[in-house]
């Protein structure tokens, strides 16, 4: 019952920060505001991470490859297939409930614990739409993120294959063989729904926690373990509705 | 005005106000008073409409909570300043923006305007030199007198004050007490402010609402206070030994 109480002011949450909206000029302000918080700040921290997965993917990808019967082309193929399908929208996605995750929690969580969420509220203002709009519509760009993670991982595959002496050629052939374009629709699809559960979530527990200081480090922990679980299980459900 | 009439609220089977009813006075610095966890801050909180009562009525200048629906209440909310006990500055915005936000967010003034009243607020609170300060650069006082500055600033007809003291040093306290009675007066407003401080109640109290356990217990003025009979409030007020004896030379 608990769950189901929560799982229920979740959804009233995300509507109610439709509602009441403030001036479209304020509103422009703070999603600006938030795309560069939630999203160019990201950018640094997502490709350093892609470059060196995208390498070591390739790599252990070589290293299962020794029979001489199988080409070197593989190595891109499997790279490619990795990064597309999985780690660049899915983990990639949990990595950023960690960052930009426990931004939300925290920034919410100390506006309640000080007492400003209820001055935005004793004033009139709608804070849902005030703290939560802006950060749904920031993440709406987040598939420009997983796109630079995709290219950036792969650049990494192909800098790791050059290094250890397999031609670039095979690699780019590997590219670009049995390319099927539904799975980036795919790639996509999820990545927009990750978006929606990070703005959400961790404005859901900063929003609703309760007490001090030391219960925002709390809600901040429990909302990075709330997205993961949900992306996790959100990415088995896209997964067995669009591709099995 | 406010009038409060048999205002209940309970939290899960908590009865935390139990049917209070009593009078804010226009153009006064009314206060409610009691010790912690006797109900002050859910009855101010029922006041500026942030906890619906269970039962009972607020009546605003004449116009009853009951009769309002949720546009009434967004615009009796812009009405209302408050003053928390933490101040609930923006900490990201300087002094100027804290004081502007609600002129910004809520009137179709233009930038300069918004800009020329806010910097008439902040005059009236004595920071004109701190315009550009941010909030974690301010003592606690002056933080307090940017929360009144923002409260002020949309001329409410109604402020609120939540423990406007709270981790003030006496003489600071004073000053802040003071500076909430001249505006009360100057803007002829309706104030409401919860404390439990005792140089308040002495210095500003014009009206004074005592809660004990969630009920009225006693109400009166500062001067009153003197001469009651009332058990709990004559204890609660000459709690210390010092105020005990200063009571034998009243």
């Amino acid at each position: 019952m608990f769950y189901l109480s929560d799982i229920g002011k979740y959804f009233i949450m995300i509507r109610m920060s439709f509602f009441k909206p403030c001036k479209w000029k304020i509103l422009r302000k703070l999603i600006f505001k938030e795309i560069n918080d939630l999203i160019i700040e990201s950018i640094p921290i997502v490709s350093i991470l892609s470059f060196f997965i995208g390498a070591v993917i390739s790599i252990q990808t070589a290293l299962n490859l020794s029979s001489p019967f199988l080409s070197k082309s593989l190595i891109g193929f499997a790279t490619r297939q990795s990064v597309i399908l999985e780690f660049a929208p899915t983990f990639m996605s949990i990595i950023m409930a960690g960052k930009v995750g426990s931004f939300i929690t925290s920034s919410i969580g100390t506006m309640r614990v000080t007492e400003q969420i209820d001055a935005l509220e004793v004033m009139g203002i709608n804070p849902l739409n005030y703290l939560v709009f802006p950060k749904i519509i920031a993440l709406l760009f987040y598939p420009f993120v997983i796109t630079i993670a995709m290219f950036v991982a792969i650049f990494g595959g192909f800098l790791a294959m050059t290094f250890a002496g397999v031609s670039g050629e095979a690699f780019i052939t590997g590219i670009q063989m049995d390319f099927e374009p539904y799975h980036i629709i795919y790639a996509y699809i999820k990545t927009f729904l990750f978006a929606i559960i990070l703005a959400t979530v961790p404005s859901f527990h900063g929003f609703y926690m309760k007490g001090g200081a030391l219960e925002v480090g709390k809600a901040s922990t429990l909302s990075f373990v709330w997205t993961s679980i949900i992306i996790i299980v959100v990415n088995f459900i896209t997964t067995q509705l669009l591709l099995s | 005005m406010i009038e409060v009439k048999n205002l209940i609220k309970s939290f899960d089977e908590n009865e935390i106000v139990k049917d209070v009813s009593t009078t804010f006075i226009k153009g006064k610095t009314n206060l409610i008073i009691g010790q912690s966890g006797s109900g002050k801050t859910v009855l101010l909180k029922c006041l500026l409409g942030l906890y619906a009562p269970d039962s009972g009525e607020i009546i605003y200048d004449g116009v009853s909570n009951k009769m309002m629906n949720d546009s009434n209440k967004t615009l009796l909310r812009r009405e209302m300043g408050m003053v928390f006990q933490g101040s609930a500055l923006f900490d990201s915005m300087t002094v100027l923006e804290n004081v502007k936000f609600p002129l910004t967010m809520l009137t179709e003034k233009d930038d300069e305007e918004v800009r020329q009243r806010a910097e008439i607020a902040i005059q009236r609170v004595d920071l004109e030199k701190d315009f550009n300060k941010l909030p974690s650069e301010l003592s606690g006082g002056m933080q307090k007198r940017v929360a009144i500055a923002r409260a002020i600033v949309m001329n409410p007809k109604y402020l609120f004050c939540d423990e406007p003291n709270s981790g003030l040093d006496p003489k600071t306290a004073i000053i802040i007490d003071k500076l909430i009675q001249e505006i009360t007066k100057e803007f002829n407003i309706t104030t409401i402010v919860n404390s439990h401080d005792m140089n308040s109640v002495m210095e500003i109290g014009e009206k004074i609402l005592f809660l004990v356990n969630g009920e009225k217990n006693w109400e009166g003025t500062n001067k009153e206070i003197f001469k009651t009979d009332n058990q709990s409030i004559s204890d609660f007020v000459y709690s210390s030994e010092l105020l005990k004896k200063v009571k034998k030379y009243l």
